[in-house]
């Protein structure tokens, strides 16, 4: 019998592993892909929300700015890709001063250090780029930009170190309750444990009543992105959003972590839990509203398009609760869930402890230790490293200089990619310019001989399984 | 720091031939650089035949295309180092590769020569809306599992693009026991060699639907269907002709881009009409001592044309490095594409430097009938060459006499003159 059974492995439910895992708990977690970060962790803006966007004295805001500071220190122990690069609100209308204003209240509210208001002059003095109707901008310093990838496997990662067991390609189908907790049924098999942490995305309010009355429904509202090349990563340096609206954050122009381009997303609320196809309206969107806040976006050097579902809560707020006894809900994590992900693990961990005693593990490892990213060290080290595994000298996905000897680390290593896209959210290759018309071949090889499966049982995402040893 | 005379970046055709001609003009210490196990380039996947009609008079596959350079190459003794990334290129021409046995190397070269070949414009690139399941490939990754890996991908195929390499394709996939159901173009006329229509698509009976374009692409894990629309002059979709055309794999032929990342980093000027570097008539760059030849500099449809072109830049990087690496020694006077010509290569030339007669190569804007080909020098016409049909998938080739040329002070133009 398991401790704590984890629904979910997207951003929150692999952190909330990373922090029980802390503690003498037999832990595991439950996930419906064959692969960690396959929802709506994968597919989002990328950003760490400073913090101000959220109603004063709500969990999103009280979660956003603390997992904001946690997130500047977290990236260091566990390895992944985070630069604080600050962000500003665009404000294009004399008129729309008082909602900058307001938004600063709400963020100084919140605790948010640093914010200001800067004229459009001040505004464009550091971003060359910025529309000329700017006239205001609410500068927030404390923003960031991460990898979602890089930090939800380095969550996953470090719970695995820690004795969490992942149960990937596993689908929970239903949970009866049973004397001292919960019996967990999956389409591979019953699992029981003590207690469940509800991490399931947009299918947090179905997993939910499976336990308890109907609390709340999760809508899924579909943001469309469209990423440009590394040519144009340059184009903005700070994150730049425009006037917030109900429908969230409005469409954002930003440098993405590794150096590419990112313009949206769009919103809409849709009833289709999985559709995450790309659509020709919203693409159109995109470009529109990308380009009032910043002058000239090369729609020219699009690599790719892509669609996230934000799980939408019907409360407006994070439903964090335990809704029955030890089933505990992190539900309606929408923005600025990715930000408020290591807040909410803390969250969830004290509700746990009202029911149950923590003892520290005594060989808990804080940190974890990523994948060599080859083109970002020195020559020194490169070298070293080539002299020591000479597939480090071997370059297969030349966009993004990734190499043989990362490829190999991705695959082999504690929850290893088993696919295409698996491969590519640890490594980057097949991320660049070409989309994998190069590497993708190369990859496949590389995948099939490491997983002992044919060419053609490589699959290119993670909701098709493969070779069940891997 | 090892040292050479010419660097040659990609050992695929053009690399191969650069080589080959350098090596002719007597330069001995030069190495060739190739990314991939072994020679060819992407000719190695083009195991269907139409190769070499010009340069060997008679019709090769792919691969035996390279094999006849690759000979040359190791006939004469030219050093090349396969398994090999060049990282970076100096504008001082120090070049930065990857290896597995001898990890990063800084090198000095006296001259460098760019032929990295060009990849293809990704699904993502043309904004295609849907869903981004498994089962879309561009044609040449297509081709490469195919071919070198053995696997076919799919057993239902529609194909986007009607670029050279998408003809091959739908060919390959029938030949594989595939049915193609049809290729789309977004155009009004292909972008493949009339050949390659006639025998890929017609010999086949596979449809191709010009003015047509996918505008959604089905299926969340694996490709489910694709739709297909008709387009009106503008390229906006027609409503109400759209189409699902059922399919497990979608083939992508929509466009080359030559490969400059390297040559951008160095400094070299790309011209935004071909995405290559901007050469002068001895296919040097803007930058002294950088040459660039075959795909890079611009696509091409034959690869017979990449060898000859690439014997230029050999040429002028042998004659480069013998007069001492130093600058040409006057102004260029510029080649302006007109009416008609999307651009040209080279796109100014050196007149008092001109190593023989200059080969001018473009393309047309659209299809042009019963027209000329004018090139002219202020009012001075250097060259007129009338022409029953002129389109945009054929490279066009004019030589210029050097004599002609030596007196020439003003701009050149090139234009098509309808009649």
């Amino acid at each position: 019998m398991y401790d704590v059974i984890i629904i979910g492995g997207g951003v929150t439910g692999c952190a909330a592993a990373a922090e029980l895992a802390k503690y003498e708990l037999g832990i595991c977690v439950i996930e419906k892909e064959s692969d960690v970060c396959e929802g709506t962790s994968k597919a989002n803006s990328a950003i760490v929300h400073a913090g101000f966007d959220a109603e004063p004295g709500t969990l999103k805001a009280k979660l956003n700015v603390r997992g904001n500071a946690m997130i500047r220190e977290l990236y260091k122990k566990l390895d992944f890709a985070f630069k604080q690069n600050g962000a500003m609100v665009l404000c294009f209308d004399e008129a729309q001063l008082p909602d900058l204003e307001k938004l600063l209240e709400k963020g100084k509210k919140n605790g948010v250090e640093g914010l200001e208001i800067i004229t459009g002059d001040e505004a464009r003095a550091s971003e060359p780029n910025l529309s000329a109707d700017v006239k205001y901008a609410l500068y927030a310093p404390t923003s960031g930009i991460v990898c979602p990838f890089e930090m939800t496997l380095a969550f996953a990662e470090n719970a695995f170190e820690n004795g969490a067991e992942f149960k990937l390609s596993t689908m929970v189908t239903g949970i009866e309750k049973m004397s001292g907790g919960y019996k967990v049924i999956t389409d591979k098999g019953e699992f029981e444990t003590r207690a469940i942490f509800n991490c399931a995305g947009v299918y947090a309010d179905d997993i939910s009543e499976m336990v308890a009355e109907k609390r709340f429904t999760i809508t899924p509202r579909k943001g469309e992105y469209m990423l440009m090349d590394r040519d144009a990563g340059s184009t903005v340096s700070h994150t730049i959003f425009q006037l917030p609206t109900k429908m969230g954050k409005g469409i954002l122009v930003t440098p993405t972590v590794h150096g590419n381009l990112l313009v949206g997303p769009t919103a809409e609320n849709i009833d289709d839990k999985e559709n995450t196809a790309t659509t020709a309206s919203g693409i159109a969107e995109v470009k529109a509203k990308g380009s009032l806040s910043v002058e000239g976006l090369p729609f020219n050097k699009v690599i790719t398009s892509f669609t996230g579902l934000r799980a939408v809560g019907d409360t407006h707020d994070f439903i964090i609760e335990e809704a029955a006894t030890n089933f505990f809900n992190a539900a309606g994590i929408e923005s600025p869930g990715l930000t408020s992900a290591p807040a909410i693990a803390e969250m969830l961990r004290e509700l746990l402890s009202n029911n149950t005693d923590l003892k520290i593990k005594e060989n808990y490892k804080a940190t974890r230790k990523g994948l060599v990213h080859f083109a970002e060290l020195d020559r020194k080290s490169q070298n070293a490293l080539i002299k020591e595994n000479p597939a480090y000298g071997n370059i297969v996905c030349r966009c993004e200089t990734i190499t043989e000897g990362e490829i190999i680390d991705a695959i082999n290593r504690p929850l290893g990619a088993t696919t295409l896209d698996g491969v590519k959210r640890r490594t980057r290759a097949g991320m660049g310019r070409c989309q994998a018309g190069f590497c993708s071949p190369k990859t496949i090889l590389l995948l099939s001989e490491k997983l002992g499966c044919g060419i053609g049982d490589i699959k290119k995402n993670g909701r098709q399984e493969v070779c069940e040893d891997a | 720091m090892r040292e050479f005379d010419i660097v040659i970046v990609g050992g695929g055709p053009a690399g191969m031939a650069a080589a080959v001609s350098a090596r002719e003009q007597g330069m001995e210490n030069i190495v060739i650089f190739e990314r991939d196990n072994e020679l060819g380039g992407i000719l190695n996947q083009c195991i269907h035949n139409g190769f070499g009609l010009h340069t060997f008079k008679e019709e090769l596959t792919g691969p035996e295309y390279a094999e006849r350079y690759a000979e040359k190459v190791r006939d004469m003794n030219i050093p090349y180092e396969t398994e090999t990334m060049v990282l970076d290129i100096s504008k001082e021409r120090v070049v930065t590769i990857l290896s597995r046995n001898r990890g990063v190397e800084e090198i000095r070269a006296k001259a460098v020569i760019l032929a990295m070949g060009c990849r293809e414009r990704p699904r993502g690139a043309l904004n295609i809306p849907g869903f981004r399941p498994q089962g879309v490939y561009t044609a040449g990754t297509a081709q490469k599992l195919v071919n070198c890996e053995g696997y076919v991908p799919g057993k239902e195929v529609v194909i986007l693009g009607s670029g050279d390499i998408g003809l091959i394709m739908a060919r390959r996939m029938t030949l594989e026991g595939a049915h193609v159901a049809a290729v789309a173009e977004l155009m009004p006329y292909s972008s493949g060699l009339k050949r390659n229509i006639v025998q890929c698509l017609d010999d086949f009976g596979i449809p191709l639907l010009l003015s047509h374009t996918v505008v959604d692409i089905k299926g969340k894990e694996k490709l489910e269907g694709v739709v297909i629309a008709e387009v009106d002059s503008t390229n906006t979709t027609i409503a109400g002709t759209e189409q699902f055309y059922p399919c497990d794999t979608l083939l992508l032929s929509c466009g080359l881009i030559p490969e400059n990342e390297l040559s951008k980093n160095c400094g070299v000027g790309i011209d935004p009409r071909t995405n290559g570097p901007i050469v002068d008539e001895g296919l040097e760059t803007d930058i002294d001592g950088v040459f660039a030849c075959g795909n890079v500099l611009h696509v091409h449809d034959l690869v017979d044309f990449v060898s000859e072109e690439a014997a230029r830049a050999g040429e002028s990087a042998a004659a480069f490095v013998k007069r001492g690496c130093a600058p040409d020694s006057t102004s260029a006077i510029k080649i302006v594409p007109k009416n008609g010509v999307r651009y040209t290569v080279p796109a100014e030339i050196h007149t008092a430097d001109l190593l023989g007669d200059v080969h001018i190569r473009f393309r047309v804007t659209g299809v042009y009938k019963d027209c000329s080909i004018v090139i002219k020098a202020g009012d001075d016409e250097l060259v007129r060459r009338k022409s029953r049909i002129l389109v945009p998938s054929e490279m066009l080739d004019i030589i210029i006499k050097k004599e002609k040329l030596e007196s020439v002070s003003c701009d050149i133009t090139v234009e098509i003159e309808e009649v």
